[in-house]
């Protein structure tokens, strides 16, 4: 059998054709002239929106009035610092902390998991919420479980609750759910977003059917896509296309994974363990039943009734000038862009981050930042 | 050029020696000054941090180089870490213009208890490489240090070799076109693939081998037209090429679709979120070619065994200067320079 051809291995994905992408970027142009305003804002919620938007290099080929923003879709950097101060505050209580690797930088109030590790702190990072059972079994001391991220990874922390964990863990849960903050960012006053572009790893859970509440509140229309460049590009076509028809509506376009009912199973799960409470997300506000909570009947698991977490007791400490400068709640916000920040590149880096969008490799500053910032691309011939 | 962020801490980190911005912050902060600087009045030394030096003797050029190999696992598909040590230093004389080489010397240390067998095999493999690049060993040194005081083996390797007009990685200019001698990331993928035991479906082979042959060809097809080479090692591509941007001064676009990568390369890195043009390459070069000689300067490269894949990936550009632009077939955006390798101790 002949080896296949390096150089041909590219363009065979189906959903990396660059020909029906420049199709699909020309319908994008045909869509927002149809509109025919100067600027059309839309948003997406997703770290991995805007990792592929950011690899491929789709932003470069977006009509010029066309503004595609990130709003709060890094799970990580919507933690709230308060949430960070009682996994720190457990953490030096003597507890063992396992969590997502993403946290460890995340800023606390004053200070950061990693620090308290620096400081002599149990801190453990874990890829699946299964480790940490595994993590409680083998250590058999107290380790709590700071359990963070969307309805994804909150269904991976309900089925360890389900199945019952080890007398010695028990969890933090900083879990949020998406759908009451894109309530949130819609009424934010300024932003004149117009459109949203769903998740849809999220949206398998949930199920598109999830944001029609949504859009009747809002008449904004929302579009579920998928991760591939031609699902992003499909995705923004249709969204353009609702906002210009004026039809405000959900429309899914990742058929291949999301149905109208979404992951049953998943979502009795998800209830069963978690029940809505209202939560900070760091940066854009209170957001009514934003948080994930552990119902009543597990409080026994629930660190917060087990711990007397104390969180008064963390060293105080002021704002440095450098974190006051920090811009990220306005980013994630989605109403500025992480080229508004003046420390941005130079004095917050993946290697010296100021703010969490800068940690979490969902976070819009690591991002643009892997991929070169975001530089003027004009101009070659 | 010192960044200022590349080397702000006291202690060294494993990020220093990754072949990125981080390393060149070290070797400026703290190698050059006290080596006066590294000026080589004439030739090109120390300072221009290329791949060698290249020292004027009589109305030739004498190129030098040295490299030293830590790789871990000492074995690992494709190739072991005796080969990795006479591709490095044979290869570096070859991307500065030294395709014919005049002596290489090896000087090994080796933990104490390290396997006799395990030895005389990358002796073995040692000579292959010697004898596949026409190159000759002429000295060497042994020590052996306790146990626990190295991790198995440490190999050194020096090389010299003569050539008429040495090719640095800072002469390219807008128009040329970039070239790349085969397939990407081939090296650095294998590395993690057996370091990390993953079952990945596929043959991720090291792409380990001398490249004098083929650079030969290239320069004879060429006419001078070869004006800027640089393997790229450590950092991958991406490395190599913000290197030849900043020290040329000029923008590079690449065309992602353009650059050769195996079919396996791409999975894995597909899977495990790792960008192929950052993983180093052994057997590979990137040159920059004057546009009329570029196609000549293709078929050359292709008809040698170990250039089959070549590619036209790129050109340089007027504007832009010292950036590296992707053009990723959707659209356009900076390829960024990696801070540091993902994976160390892969060379």
């Amino acid at each position: 059998m002949a080896s296949p051809d390096p150089r041909a291995g590219f363009a065979e994905l189906k959903f990396r054709d660059p020909v029906r992408a420049r199709a699909m970027v020309e319908a994008m142009g045909r869509a927002t002239a149809g509109i025919g305003r100067s600027r059309v804002s839309l948003m997406h919620v997703c770290g991995s929106h805007e990792q592929a938007i950011a690899k491929y290099g789709l932003r470069s080929a977006f009509p010029s009035a066309l503004s595609v923003i990130m709003g709060p879709g890094c799970p990580v950097c919507v933690t709230d610092a308060r949430e960070v101060d009682e996994g720190v505050a457990l953490a030096r209580q003597g507890v063992h902390i396992a969590t997502y690797g993403d946290m460890l930088r995340v800023p606390g109030t004053v200070m950061s998991l990693a620090d308290a590790q620096a400081d002599g702190a149990s801190i453990h990072v874990i890829y699946s919420a299964g480790q940490a059972v595994e993590l409680a079994a083998r250590l058999k001391e107290p380790v709590v479980f700071f359990a963070t991220g969307f309805e994804t990874t909150a269904v991976a922390t309900a089925a360890i609750v389900l199945e019952g964990l080890p007398d010695n863990l028990s969890i933090l849960s900083a879990h949020k759910y998406i759908p009451p903050a894109m309530d949130i960012v819609a009424a934010t006053p300024g932003l004149a977003v117009e459109g949203f572009l769903a998740a849809g790893h999220a949206a398998t859970i949930t199920g598109w059917g999830v944001f029609e509440p949504f859009v009747s509140r809002h008449h904004l229309p929302v579009v579920v896509a998928g991760f591939e460049p031609l699902d992003i590009l499909a995705g923004l076509v249709k969204l353009l296309e609702l906002v210009r028809d004026g039809a405000p509506a959900v429309v899914n376009m990742y058929p291949r994974c999301v149905t109208r009912a979404g992951n049953l199973r998943a979502q009795e799960a998800l209830w069963k363990v978690f029940q809505p409470s209202c939560g900070r997300w760091r940066g854009i506000a209170d957001v009514p039943d934003g948080n994930l909570a552990l119902r009543d009947r597990f409080a026994g698991l629930d660190a917060r009734t087990r711990f007397a977490i104390d969180v008064a007791s963390l060293p105080k400490s002021a704002v440095s000038v450098t974190a006051g400068a920090c811009i990220c709640g306005s980013i994630m916000a989605g109403i500025k862009s992480p080229t508004d920040c003046a420390l941005f590149g130079s004095a917050c880096t993946p290697e010296h981050p100021v703010g969490a969008c800068m940690v979490s490799s969902e976070g819009t500053c690591r991002i643009w930042h892997q991929y070169g910032g975001h530089p003027d691309l004009g101009g070659i011939a | 050029m010192i960044d200022g962020r590349g080397f702000a801490d006291d202690r060294i980190g494993l990020k220093h020696g990754a072949g990125g911005r981080a390393m060149r912050a070290l070797i400026e902060q703290v190698c050059l000054p006290g080596l006066g600087g590294g000026a080589t009045p004439g030739g090109i030394g120390l300072a221009a941090m290329d791949d060698g030096a290249a020292i004027p003797v009589g109305d030739r050029w004498l190129i030098v180089t040295t490299d030293s190999h830590v790789v871990h696992p000492i074995v690992f598909p494709g190739g072991d870490i005796g080969r990795l040590a006479v591709c490095g230093t044979v290869n570096d004389l070859a991307v500065m213009g030294a395709t014919d080489v005049t002596a290489l010397t090896c000087a090994i240390i080796v933990e104490e208890g390290f396997p006799r067998a395990g030895l005389e095999r990358v002796y073995a493999s040692i000579r292959a490489a010697c004898e596949e690049a026409g190159a000759p060993i002429v000295t060497g040194d042994t020590k052996v240090m306790g146990r626990g005081e190295i991790d198995g083996l440490v190999l050194n390797t020096a090389g010299i070799g003569f050539c008429d007009r040495p090719v640095p990685d800072s002469s390219l200019a807008p128009g040329d076109v970039l070239i790349v001698t085969g397939t990407v990331g081939d090296h650095g993928m294998a590395i993690m693939a057996a370091r990390h035991a993953l079952s990945l479906d596929g043959d991720l082979r090291s792409d380990v081998a001398p490249i004098n042959g083929v650079v030969r060809a290239a320069l004879g097809a060429a006419g001078g037209g070869v004006v800027a080479m640089k393997d790229p090692t450590r950092g991958g591509l991406s490395s190599a090429l913000h290197e030849m941007a900043q020290k040329s001064k000029v923008g590079i676009l690449i065309e992602e679709a353009a650059v050769p990568v195996r079919p396996e390369v791409r999975g894995a890195s597909d899977l495990l979120g790792i960008d192929p043009f950052v993983m180093a390459c052994e057997g590979k070069a990137v040159m920059g070619v004057r546009p009329d000689a570029a196609a000549a300067v293709l078929a050359a490269i292709r008809a040698h065994p170990l250039g089959r894949d070549a590619a036209r990936i790129g050109r340089c550009l007027d504007t832009h200067a010292g950036a590296v632009i992707l053009d990723t077939g959707f659209g356009r955006r900076i390829l960024a320079e990696p801070d540091g390798e993902p994976l160390p101790r892969i060379c």
